[in-house]
């Protein structure tokens, strides 16, 4: 074990600007793209092999193919060409899953995981940083926050039906609460990461409470916060499916959890990929905006 | 002359860590800063010479004992003491000379006048040319004289030195040294400074003062001109190696090494 564990540290002769020695140097994207094919591949065949029943494991195809039938594309397909006035009607009809087209799922299921996680982003990070900088605020915001945190949202969701119905209110409230704390945390953290000299400096050029709150501390607490903006999204997506389980008409959540009444495993393969690629998604985009915003993280 | 800052009998005491008493960070310092005066707190490690200058910068307030800046006593930081830190502490997120004229915005000074003060002393490091770069790309002697740009850019009235060449490797020191003085003659303003090596002490000196630790105090003072002579001469190893330089050095190491045998 010990050796298996000491073979993934470097001993080969550094290459370039390496150093000899670090752990886990080089690049990994090419073996990362080695990963996911091999992933597929082993689906591909499992499947076709059935060596698991497509019950299990459904083929690649079948899921491409569904997702084909659930996002209507020959629909939207054939209702480009009436637009572009290349045919004279649509005859293909647009069937869905539960009664809506993929698209609409996604969009519902977007529309309540980034809502809830733009209110998390507006009330938390606010009272975060008040924790950070006041002993009054960390004293009324820690209790509760440290308390909930822990609780899975499914354990709190009777009690988010019971207060508030079972209307989107109840389902953003969920996901709100689960983005809540880590983005709190995550600012209270940050607003504690800037140095001292940094705040001396600013005093000692006549600065005033306000102006190093303003100035120095939310600016050196914004790479922690966009580290906790991911995390939190995390959460948000995590909780979405419990969030849907209770009267949702719509979502990638009621997707899932129809299709798994039915046994339609494929279905359930295409909300989880999609799922997935949305979150895989935002995430390179909030790196994106981490390198344009703090491009001095891990360099100070 | 009259004074700018002047401390009388301040001490400074810390509850033990493990609850016996106090610790002696310092003890009936009794100090005067007069106008252009280049002290230089020397001492080893533990001898309470960055809490005096915590002190003095109103980051500590003393338990004991008075400052006053011009007779009026201090009771936190402000710009009339800048402060030059070990770790540059500039933020990252603004430029260099965004970051020189920081001091100016908070105060309200308007952009174009506040850009060409800043501008002025980044000259007066050697940086103009660096202005528009981040300063997270520069190298740790150049941050440092940002730190420096920055601190004169709010016009103190004196500047405050927590061992800012303290880690800079052993050749950008010096010529940081250099530096530093053709500064302080040309700002004309007055600077306490600290540090830990003997031979950076004596070379940028107009008076040195040597503390020692347990109780943290100044037990001796030195006025000393070995500046002077880099002025009239230009050439600093000449005077680090002078004779009288290296008398003086021994004469200093002795002193903090029969202290430290001593206690």
């Amino acid at each position: 074990m010990s050796r298996a564990i000491a073979a993934l540290f470097s001993r080969r002769a550094p290459h370039g600007v390496e150093q000899f020695g670090a752990p886990g140097t080089g690049n990994s994207t090419l073996i990362s793209v080695c990963t996911i094919a091999a992933i597929l591949a082993a689906w591909w065949l499992v499947s076709h092999f059935e060596l698991i029943k497509p019950l299990f494991v459904p083929p690649p195809e079948l899921v491409l193919a569904k997702f084909a039938r659930i996002a209507c594309t020959e629909h939207y397909l054939e209702r480009l060409q009436v637009l572009l006035g290349m045919r004279g009607e649509a005859s293909a009809v647009c069937e869905g899953f539960s009664e809506h087209a993929l698209h609409e799922h996604t969009l519902w299921s977007l529309y309540r995981v980034f809502s809830s996680f733009f209110l998390a982003v507006i009330t938390a990070v606010p009272i975060g940083i008040a924790m950070g900088t006041s002993r009054i605020a960390r004293g009324v915001f820690d209790p509760p926050i440290e308390f909930y945190r822990p609780i899975p949202p499914l354990a709190y969701l009777p009690l988010t039906i019971i207060w508030f119905g079972i209307g989107d209110f109840g389902k953003i409230f969920l996901i709100y609460l689960a983005c809540f704390a880590p983005l709190a945390i995550s600012a209270r953290a940050g607003v504690r990461s800037v140095s001292i000299e940094q705040i001396h400096a600013a005093y000692s050029m006549g600065a005033s409470r306000q102006q190093v709150i303003w100035q120095v501390v939310i600016k050196g607490a914004l790479p922690e916060i966009l580290t906790g903006m991911r995390v939190a999204i995390a959460f948000g997506w995590t909780t979405l499916v419990a969030a849907e389980m209770v009267a949702a008409k719509a979502g990638l959540g009621v997707m899932v959890l129809n299709a798994a009444r039915f046994l339609a495993t494929d279905i359930v393969f295409l909300g989880i990929i999609v799922i997935g690629m949305i979150a895989f998604a935002f995430d390179l985009m909030m790196r994106a905006l981490e390198r344009a915003l703090v491009p001095w993280k891990g360099r100070m | 002359m009259s004074s700018i800052l002047s401390l009388s009998h301040v001490g400074m005491r810390y509850p033990a860590l493990d609850g016996s008493g106090a610790v002696h960070a310092l003890e009936d310092v009794n100090l005067e800063f007069r106008p252009e005066e280049f002290v230089v707190a020397l001492g080893a490690s533990g001898c309470g010479k960055t809490t005096l200058l915590n002190v003095i910068a109103g980051f500590l307030r003393p338990t004991s004992g008075s400052i006053a800046l011009h007779g009026h006593p201090i009771t936190g930081p402000g710009r009339d003491r800048g402060v030059v830190f070990q770790k540059h502490a500039l933020l990252p997120w603004l430029n260099v000379v965004e970051n020189t004229e920081f001091g100016l915005k908070l105060q309200g000074v308007g952009s174009r006048e506040r850009r060409a003060i800043a501008r002025e002393n980044l000259g007066l490091v050697g940086l103009s040319e660096f202005e528009g770069y981040p300063v997270y790309q520069l190298s740790g002697g150049m941050q440092q004289r940002v730190g420096l740009a920055r601190a004169l850019t709010s016009n103190p009235e004196i500047l405050l030195m927590d061992e800012p060449l303290g880690a800079l490797d052993a050749f950008t020191r010096e010529s940081m040294q250099e530096l530093i003085l053709k500064v302080w003659a040309r700002a004309k303003k007055s600077v306490f400074f600290i540090t830990h090596s003997v031979e950076e002490a004596l070379f940028l000196a107009t008076r040195l003062i040597v503390m020692s630790p347990r109780p943290g105090r100044i037990t001796h003072t030195y006025d000393l001109n070995f500046w002077q002579r880099y002025f009239d001469l230009g050439d600093a190893r000449k005077i680090k190696s002078h004779p009288d330089f290296i008398a003086m050095r021994e004469e200093v190491l002795s002193i903090i090494y029969g202290e430290e045998a001593a206690a």
